[in-house]
């Protein structure tokens, strides 16, 4: 259940959100001057998120539910600034950070090492903090032999590790997950997993996305369930998952 | 789609209630709306580190390395003076033409680099812009940056050709230097962010600053002296000329690096100091504009991408 206390703010608010992205038919001058003359549309809206509301208090671990192109992914973009809302407001509180597709940042032409410096900096973290977390965050990674080896010689599988050990260690309030178990093989995945929830337990914020419905209504105690862009049910996570398998 | 039977109706509207009751509680941000150029500041060290990245990675895999960065101004430089100075005989007219010339182009090399890649940084960048959150101007400023260090070797060089033919500038002559290097870069930044923030939904703009770079190179007394311009433009218009911004930075830094070493031989416009602050506070201006647009556009960023 969602816990509700006085005392305690929120960490997350979304108030009213909508977001709306415009659909462009034409790409060129050309194209815009046929379609005119032909009195086709020029563009057309759609829109990915219609007016939902909710807040998560500290410390609570929600799940982002919903198939594909329901709006979830672009919720938590709203959440981590990436997009804004055309209508609504959405408002944080404390540090935030995403494992949104993570390595994004990499570049393959700098070694593990320099890769963990730059990303952790992106992910908002401070020389200081870095420094301090640089050896923890190798080991996590389990790659300390090829951490001064160019990351374009990196496996796929080493290269997500590492991306996912820095993002994992960043000095954050409110951590956004996306798709984890999408990293790596299952031993490693067993151990982001429980980096997850040992998170939770030192009273971190975590909003997950993700297809894996055993596994986030495990980690979550509270489930939002999206349909086309609209709150359908926010609850405990396991009847959130029960009510999305209905559908 | 009528809502569904249950009780998350009630739900949701509960947790509304109490989210917009606490909404005016210090300490909430609203994620994605930065400071500007101000938080860029404040991230001063992401900034050295994409710096630095740029930097590591320019001439990664080349032979040479480094060594382009001397190797292409210098073929450029050869290619110029043989043309104008040698066939055109700029060399014979113009005292130390040498050093005109190449004083001109390494600081019209810094403003070009440094605007056409600032330009292009946000598409460049597109993959970070689209998945995290950071003020987006630290791509165009950190293109002004690796520009500028790319500019000093050259003008290192300079430097050293100047003691050697004999350099002895005064004070306001090197305030002058400095004034010009300013200019340039901040207004390379200024356009940078407003073209490049264009740039993302109309990729029309990187093109035209290609077409702008063009002209500015022949727009400014780069290859040829400022007199032969003196003697064709009307007055009139010979204050606009020297009112383009570029024109006048380049004339600080002939007025700096040239003339000191032309025993007074050298033919410089009057008023290049005033014309060189009228300069900075454009540039300034033009900053804040850049930024003002870049802010506007900057939340269609990561969708238009």
């Amino acid at each position: 259940m969602p816990r509700t206390s006085e005392a305690v703010q929120p960490r997350v608010i979304v108030d009213g959100v909508t977001k709306r992205f415009l659909l462009r038919h034409t790409h060129s001058l050309k194209e815009t001057f046929v379609a005119a003359v032909q009195r086709k549309p020029l563009a057309s809206t759609f829109d990915a998120l219609d007016g939902i509301s909710f807040a998560i208090e500290e410390g609570q671990s929600v799940a982002l539910l919903g198939y594909n192109g329901s709006g979830k992914s672009t919720l938590l973009k709203l959440i981590s600034g990436v997009l804004q809302p055309d209508r609504g407001e959405v408002l944080t509180r404390g540090r935030i950070a995403g494992l949104i597709e993570v390595g994004a940042g990499f570049h393959p032409d700098l070694s593990g090492r320099e890769n963990v410096y730059l990303n952790a900096a992106i992910l908002g973290m401070t020389q200081k903090e870095i420094t301090a977390r640089f050896d923890e965050i190798v080991a996590f990674s389990e790659i300390e032999q090829f951490i001064d080896t160019e990351v374009k010689h990196y496996s796929s599988g080493m290269f997500l590790r590492l991306a996912f050990s820095v993002a994992i260690h960043t000095e954050v309030d409110i951590l956004l997950v996306d798709e984890i178990l999408s990293v790596g093989d299952e031993p490693f995945q067993r151990k982001c997993i429980a980096k997850i929830r040992q998170l939770h337990e030192e009273g971190k914020t975590l909003v997950v996305v993700s297809h894996d419905l055993n596994m986030v209504s495990d980690i979550c105690e509270r489930g939002i369930l999206i349909n086309r862009g609209k709150l359908i049910f926010d609850g405990p996570s396991k009847e959130a998952v029960a009510r999305m398998r209905e559908q | 789609m009528g809502p569904k039977p249950g009780r998350p109706p009630e739900a949701a509207e509960e947790i509304r209630l109490s989210a917009s009751t606490i909404t005016p509680a210090p300490g909430f941000a609203q994620p994605g709306k930065g400071a500007g150029l101000a938080d860029v500041f404040r991230r001063r060290y992401l900034l050295s580190l994409l710096v630095r990245k740029e930097v590591r990675v320019r001439y990664r895999g080349s032979v040479l390395g480094w060594l382009w960065s001397y190797v292409k101004p210098g073929a450029q430089f050869l290619v110029y003076f043989l043309a104008l100075g040698v066939f055109l005989n700029l060399n014979g007219n113009q005292p130390n033409y040498p050093i005109y010339l190449f004083s001109g182009i390494i600081l019209i090399n810094v403003f070009t680099e440094a605007f056409s890649n600032a330009t292009r940084s946000l598409v460049d960048n597109g993959a970070l812009i689209k998945k995290i959150y950071l003020p987006r101007e630290l791509f165009p400023v950190s293109s002004t940056i690796v520009a500028f260090i790319n500019f000093l070797p050259q003008a290192l060089i300079l430097l050293v050709v100047c003691a050697v033919v004999g350099w002895r500038p005064d004070g306001i002559q090197i305030l002058g230097l400095l004034i010009a290097a300013l200019t340039v870069l901040t207004l390379a930044t200024g356009l940078g962010m407003l073209f490049g923030a264009a740039n993302v939904s109309f990729r029309d703009s990187q093109n035209f600053v290609e077409l702008i770079v063009m002209v500015v190179v022949w727009g400014s007394p780069v290859l040829y002296p400022i007199s032969q311009v003196a003697k064709v433009l009307p007055d009139w218009a010979m204050v606009l000329y020297q009112l383009n911004p570029v024109t006048a930075a380049v004339d600080l830094f002939h007025a700096g690096f040239w003339y000191p070493t032309t025993d007074g031989r050298g033919n410089l416009p009057g008023d290049t100091m005033l014309y060189g602050l009228i300069a900075l506070g454009v540039s300034l201006l033009l900053l804040a504009l850049g930024q003002l647009v870049f802010h506007r556009l900057e939340g269609r960023f990561a969708q238009d991408l």
